[in-house]
């Protein structure tokens, strides 16, 4: 945050987008290139990596048995984490989440809490004793913009490529058992992050973009194009007719990016 | 942020389109501005939203420290949301929780744009919202209290920041959100902007909307902001009118 903003680098990047061009050929609505791999962490109930131009997250799934919520004692819990870990940037310190990590962790936490994908109602074990508990830990590998996509679409495909183990009650206990269980999955929520340099809009802004940027508006879509979240982030403003078109260029951005996640595979169970 | 059925059968919408407690759809809750009522702070403010009840502080612009924090171009904003532990039902840990740790930062957001903090560089300028009950909209009631303890403080600013939430319950937004509504409805949508700007300096959503709820809930947002704007400038008013008069009779 201490940096000082290029002034220089600000001019260039918005007289470009006069044109409808950004410094790395792509247009205002275009994404950098996506590759997700999905299964790359043997050990995770689930786990997925996004590579999103030079940004890079991997996510990872565990599920355990925890104790439910005492406002929601038969439900399972969905619990999202994020380490900005040093390797990413020369900018990340180690120590516990700073509120930027608080805050891409929340973010990703609600669009995927609010679009309902986990029916934590089937996760439940002994009422108001023992849950499953969802934890989604997502790591920052490599920094290079737009966190909060990336972040969403490698805990989606994490979670959407998750098996968990089944287990069964025996009086007090709880065994685990070797065999999986398919996860009680409903949706796939999409993230659509665009940042706002002056008065243009750009879908998928890079680091260099972001350092100049007033401030960001991300938009969470469920499969049926309803918004389940939103969060404008940093320290700038929006106008009314912006907001609209964000969400408007953000929604057609949702489908398109939809189709590099994995499909939903629907229990009955 | 947990949605909780009520086991209640009581709707929270009448049929003839009254709320829980009595409101219409677009109504505030009553709402009760104090400025100045702390001795040590710069600037101060108070606010009841309902049953919400908030102090804003401010200090500042201040030395900065530590040194190395200084911005050679302007004002270090820092912004601390913290919640007493007796303002909810179940006792709340006073360490900052990961809510609380992203509201700071968003309601640091929210006010950003209308402070002309290059006016003091090298300085820092601290924002404290202390909640004391906490009956939903906890975020617009501070953003609207933090914004009249800065006016209180002499801050130059761009407008006052203007709060507020609009939410979906039962299938009709409402505005102004409480506690109940909020983890019963089906959407919440906290609103700050700078009213006579058109400026929107925070936003965020969580629940269900559709595209055309969504355009609705910000038109609603904006009404709300309006209302509550005015009672800002009320209060303000209200407040240097008194100050003036008390510096006469000294």
């Amino acid at each position: 945050m201490a940096r000082v903003i290029p002034v220089v680098k600000r001019r260039q990047i918005a007289e470009l987008a006069e044109t409808g061009q950004r410094m790395d050929g792509r247009s205002l609505t275009d994404y950098r290139e996506i590759t997700i791999k999905t299964g790359v962490i043997e050990k995770a109930n689930g786990s997925a990596t996004c590579n999103l131009g030079k940004t890079q997250v991997l996510a990872g799934v565990k599920y355990e048995i925890g104790d439910p919520f005492p406002d929601t004692p038969n439900d399972g819990v969905l619990s999202v984490s994020a380490e900005f870990v040093p390797i990413a940037s020369p900018d990340f310190e180690p120590g516990p989440p700073n509120e930027n990590a608080i805050e891409l962790a929340r973010v990703v936490d609600r669009g995927l809490r609010e679009s309902k994908i986990l029916d934590t109602s089937k996760l439940c074990l002994v009422p108001g004793k023992k849950v499953w508990i969802a934890w989604v830990d997502i790591y920052i590998l490599d920094h290079g913009g737009n966190l909060i996509d990336a972040a969403a679409l490698a805990a989606l495909s994490a979670l959407l490529t998750s098996t968990m183990p089944k287990a069964v009650v025996e009086g007090d206990e709880i065994k685990i058992l070797d065999e999986k269980q398919p996860v009680p999955l409903r949706d796939r929520p999409v993230t659509v992050t665009l940042a706002k340099i002056g008065d243009k809009l750009f879908v998928d802004p890079t680091l260099e973009e972001e350092e100049v940027m007033d401030c960001r508006l991300s938009v969470n879509f469920t499969e049926d194009g309803k918004i389940c979240a939103m969060q404008k982030g940093e320290a700038g403003s929006m106008t009314f007719d912006e907001i609209t078109r964000a969400v408007e260029t953000a929604k057609v951005k949702s489908q398109w990016l939809r189709k590099y996640v994995p499909p939903l595979v629907k229990t009955d169970g | 942020m947990k949605k909780v059925l009520s086991m209640e059968t009581k709707k929270l919408i009448s049929d003839d389109g009254i709320r829980y407690d009595g409101r219409k759809l677009d109504q505030l809750r009553p709402v009760k501005f104090q400025l100045g009522i702390l001795q040590n702070a710069d600037g101060s403010a108070y606010i009841e939203l309902g049953r919400t009840k908030i102090l804003a502080a401010v200090y500042g612009p201040r030395e900065i420290h530590p040194k190395h924090l200084a911005l050679s171009d302007r004002c270090l904003i820092r912004s601390r949301y913290h919640m007493a532990p007796f303002s909810v039902e179940e006792r709340k840990s006073p360490a900052p929780s990961r809510r609380e740790i992203e509201l700071s930062k968003v309601i640091r957001e929210a006010l950003e744009p209308a402070i002309f903090a290059e006016l003091y560089p090298r300085t820092m300028l601290d924002i404290y919202i202390e909640v004391l009950q906490a009956d939903g909209s906890t975020r617009c009631a501070g953003i609207n209290a933090a914004s009249l303890a800065l006016a209180d403080a002499g801050i130059p600013m761009l407008d006052l920041v203007s709060s507020i939430a609009v939410g979906k319950v039962e299938g009709q937004l409402v505005l102004d959100v409480m506690d109940k509504e909020d983890k019963e409805g089906e959407a919440d949508m906290p609103v700050a902007m700078l009213p006579s700007k058109d400026m929107v300096t925070l936003l965020q959503m969580d629940g269900s909307l559709t595209h055309e709820e969504f355009i609705k809930s910000l038109e609603l947002a904006k009404k709300g902001c309006a209302d509550i704007y005015a009672m800002q400038k009320a209060a303000l008013e209200e407040h240097f009118k008194v100050s003036t008069n008390n510096s006469e009779e000294a």
